[in-house]
């Protein structure tokens, strides 16, 4: 089920506080968040976030595209390394 | 056989299930569409008049998204995803489900036929084949 209309975009408040700052001052620095939960709403256009994956900040630059998605899906948090390789250490094991 | 809208030809069959064979027309919308153009949603494909088959393609034209339309739409939505490089862009990259389905097992559909991955344990052997896959890329 879809989040209520009414209640408006989730952005978490202190990140969104943050952003306006960086607005009004007309500053432009990475923000490092951890609230992968967050909306991106057009306020975020332009700025660059430093998004956790649960380990790195991953760096997402915000486009116009990118209202309506949140922040976590441009952080990917699994990397695939490929299935059967075998490595010279994986062997030495058995 | 009618012609609507250019190239879909429906069969013989009721309107009403020959609308069905146009891409972007499922049930709902053919039911739709013959109340609004006022057909006996009975009637054969080939025995409508020229009169009714420009009133279903007018009603059509008016907002429906159907055939290369709709699948550029598709593709575009798609494309999208992949140039925002965002988690489901990725899945489509990959040509893997989108919507969080378990990859284990299934997924046939994404994935396609079943290519089976093995392990090399020789260690020449395994020299070989990462020279050949070096000199792929």
């Amino acid at each position: 089920m879809g989040r209520s209309l009414k209640k408006g975009p989730y952005v978490d408040p202190k990140l969104l506080k943050k952003v306006m700052k960086l607005k009004e001052t007309g500053e432009r620095r990475v923000v490092r968040t951890w609230s992968r939960r967050s909306m991106i709403v057009p306020e975020f256009v332009g700025h660059t976030f430093a998004v956790h994956n649960g380990r790195t900040f991953v760096n997402v630059f915000i486009t116009e595209n990118m209202v309506g998605h949140r922040l976590g899906e441009f952080a990917p948090t699994r990397v695939f390394r490929r299935h059967g390789a075998v490595t010279d250490k994986s062997v030495s094991l058995k | 056989m009618p012609r609507v809208m250019g190239i879909d030809i429906p069969g013989k069959k009721r309107i009403e299930f020959a609308l069905r064979y146009i891409y972007g027309v499922g049930p709902a919308l053919a039911r739709k569409i013959v109340a609004e153009a006022e057909i006996d949603p009975s009637k054969k494909a080939d025995d409508l008049t020229d009169e009714e088959i420009t009133k279903i393609s007018r009603v059509l034209q008016s907002g429906y998204r159907i055939e290369g339309d709709l699948r550029r739409e598709l593709t575009q939505n798609i494309r999208r995803l992949v140039s925002i490089g965002c988690y489901r862009g990725l899945r489509h990259r990959r040509g893997l489900p989108a919507h969080g389905q378990r990859t284990r097992t299934n997924a046939r559909t994404r994935k396609g036929p079943r290519r089976t991955v093995g392990a090399v344990r020789d260690r020449a052997a395994r020299a070989a084949l990462k020279a050949e896959l070096g000199k792929k890329r």
